[in-house]
């Protein structure tokens, strides 16, 4: 976390400020996250990491973070979750960042689930995940150990009800015992224009487990922040997707590391970005033992005046030798006022591995257009058309079929209001 | 009917075609030979609708209606279809996909119904076998690994399906085997009809063995400067083109 003092306080940290004191908390964890980021303030363009995403700038105001769901506005998720088809076996549920037992389903054997506060928990990165781990409710901890041929499939389903400005601010950690495996799709939903979620996951695998997870962020929120964390033993692996299509601002931030020998990655995102939306994917990974490898595949179909980001910074540490790591960020820009920031990044101290890396930046192919027009296909149902492939390409990567078909569909929906 | 009027084409400010007059009357089968350069993939892609060329004079007429102002698709609902020279892979659209779009999107500009399922399907099948194309073939992307020759069956499986007034072919020869050569023109000559029209655009003699033409035209330098019957490609062949790129100087 890069440190500056910024002199004077804007009206959202100053908010921030008050909100933090009217916790009134003594957990440690709490004030040393509030003190680091009292510390750095909201990240500006001068923060390396924020360069392309001015949160301070952004961040107009900082509603108060929302108050544990009133059992009316239980029975309004309870509602919106009934016209939600379930993905998965089980479903957990969060309303306004709050772990909901009676709308959520049983674990099953093999898996538990609790609410609890002061669960020992580092995951500090930055001004967004320190406010995050100031301000959460307890955090959703999801335990889950080895048996049975097939993953788990779990769906989180965060749903925001209620009027007015607040803050959103939820918390989940997952933890795979060695051999385990779990298959998870999460979605965001519910919230309006005046609300600002800000949500950290920590995955922690142990050795030979495997997690997928496929993310869903298509609601108005004026601002999505995410943070997610993960810590692989040996030969664990993660397959990570997210389809961003809501939002105002969104940033998904990564924070990945092989600690054990040959575990692997595959991260893939894609964000449809339109009207004066902004979406953010910045990751980091860290390659801290040898023969790991890690694959990322991020998309992003830009229109209008939407910008997007992707930052993505591959770190070999000098003993992670064999690291086999490539990295592809491809946009396409559909207006001339539509802008793409990527920024690849490798930082290898050890000699003996194979890092690659590509990022392209263009507008559709004219002559698929044309060829496509040719045949008959209006322009318009063209350019959807050879979007719908590309966007598919990315989400072909989510192995659970129920949860790509879902963000097909969410895909389809985006390209249809754009016709 | 086809009437190309005096046309004048340019890219980036270059004249490409110039004046150029050519009338495919219903049935026909008009080759058109010209060496490099003379503006024979021009004269398809602006018939085709092809953006970036500039028509500085002139008119194409399909059935006595002036098509330069329609887009790509109207022209192609109402019959023109171009054989493309190179035809464009299309990564993640399946082939059965993208010919269902075609096929319906004509249907619908034409104010007919969409084709049903089995309808369509009975008619790809049909129209692949008779191009040795394989199903598995149109269940890839859209030219995406396929051979030269598997993408030149593939734009006539097209217009098999299509059914176009009139088919324009620009060296559709191009990159074939004597067997594939066969196949594509087999496929043409099974679509000849009273009521659709063939340009046939190539260099070569060779492919007008198979597809017979009913004229032939010269073109040199953006304009037609000769029309004959077959017998023109025949001496084309023997002479080469160096007489005709002086006759239009």
């Amino acid at each position: 976390m890069t440190l500056h003092r910024n002199i004077a306080k804007t009206a959202a940290e100053s908010a921030l400020g008050e909100q933090f004191a009217a916790l009134r908390t003594t957990d440690a964890e709490r004030l040393a996250a509030f003190a680091a980021f009292e510390k750095s303030g909201l990240p500006t363009r001068r923060d390396e990491a924020w360069h392309y995403t001015d949160l301070r700038a952004a961040m107009a105001s900082a509603p108060a973070p929302a108050a544990a769901p009133s059992a009316d506005e239980i029975a309004e998720a309870k509602a919106a979750l009934a016209s939600r088809a379930k993905i998965g076996d089980v479903r957990f549920v969060s309303v306004n960042g709050y772990f909901v037992a009676e709308l959520s389903d049983a674990p099953p054997p093999g898996m538990a689930i609790v609410a609890q506060e002061g669960a020992r928990d580092v995951g500090v990165f930055d001004a967004a995940s320190a406010l995050n781990r100031a301000f959460a409710p307890a955090a959703l901890s999801l335990h889950v150990a080895a048996g049975g041929e097939s993953a788990p499939r779990v769906e989180f389903a965060h749903a925001v009800v209620g009027e007015g400005a607040r803050a959103i601010y939820s918390r989940l950690h997952v933890t795979l015992e060695p051999g385990a495996r779990l298959s998870v799709f999460e979605g965001f939903f519910g919230a309006g224009s005046q609300t600002q979620r800000n949500v950290a996951t920590k995955l922690r695998l142990g050795a030979r487990s495997r997690c997928d997870w496929a993310g869903l962020i298509d609601d108005a929120a004026a601002l999505h922040l995410e943070t997610q964390s993960a810590a692989l033993d040996e030969e664990a692996e993660v397959r990570g997707f997210a389809l961003v299509a809501g939002s105002a601002l969104a940033r998904r931030q990564l924070f990945v590391r092989h600690d054990g020998e040959g575990a692997k990655i595959a991260l893939a995102g894609l964000s449809l970005i339109e009207g004066a939306r902004h979406a953010d994917t910045t990751l980091e990974v860290t390659h801290a033992a040898p023969r790991g490898e890690s694959r990322e595949y991020f998309r992003h179909i830009v229109a209008d005046e939407a910008s997007g980001v992707y930052q993505g910074k591959v770190i070999v540490k000098p003993h992670a030798q064999k690291t086999d790591g490539g990295m592809k960020s491809q946009a396409i820009l559909l207006s001339p006022t539509a802008a793409m920031n990527n920024k690849p990044e490798l930082e290898i101290f050890a000699d003996d591995v194979v890092c690659g890396h590509g990022a392209t930046v263009g507008a559709l192919d004219a002559e698929q257009v044309f060829y496509l027009q040719a045949r008959g296909v209006p322009r318009k149902e063209a350019e959807a058309m050879l979007l719908e492939a590309f966007g598919a390409e990315a989400i072909d990567r989510v192995e659970d079929e129920a949860a790509a078909e879902a963000l097909r569909e969410v895909m389809r929906a985006w390209l249809r209001r754009r016709a | 009917m086809l009437e190309v009027r005096n046309l004048s084409v340019s890219i980036h400010g270059q004249p490409i075609l110039d004046g150029l007059n050519l009338t495919v009357n219903d049935g026909e089968v008009a080759a058109i030979m010209g060496p490099n350069g003379s503006g024979k993939s021009t004269l398809s892609y602006v018939i085709a609708g092809k953006p970036d060329y500039e028509v500085t004079g002139g008119d194409v007429l399909l059935d006595g209606e002036s098509v330069l102002e329609m887009a790509p698709n109207e022209r192609a609902a109402k019959g023109v279809f171009l054989a493309f020279q190179y035809p464009v892979e299309i990564p993640g659209v399946a082939t059965m996909t993208f010919l269902k779009a075609a096929l319906n999107s004509q249907r619908r500009a034409r104010g007919e119904k969409d084709m049903t399922t089995p309808d369509f399907m009975r008619a790809v099948r049909g129209a692949a076998e008779k191009l040795k194309i394989e199903m598995d073939m149109l269940k890839r992307p859209v030219n995406v690994g396929f051979s030269g020759g598997e993408k030149k069956r593939a734009e006539v499986l097209q217009m098999a399906l299509l059914q176009p007034r009139i088919g324009v072919l620009d060296e559709t020869d191009s990159g074939l085997d004597i067997d594939a050569l066969r196949i594509v023109s087999e496929g043409v000559n099974a679509l000849r009809d009273p009521k659709r029209s063939f340009l046939v655009i190539t260099h070569y003699q060779r492919l007008l063995d198979h597809i017979k033409p009913d004229v032939v035209h010269v073109m040199s330098k953006g304009r037609i400067v000769k029309s004959g019957g077959p017998e023109l490609a025949l001496e084309l062949e023997r002479n080469g083109y160096r007489d005709y790129a002086e006759a239009a100087a």
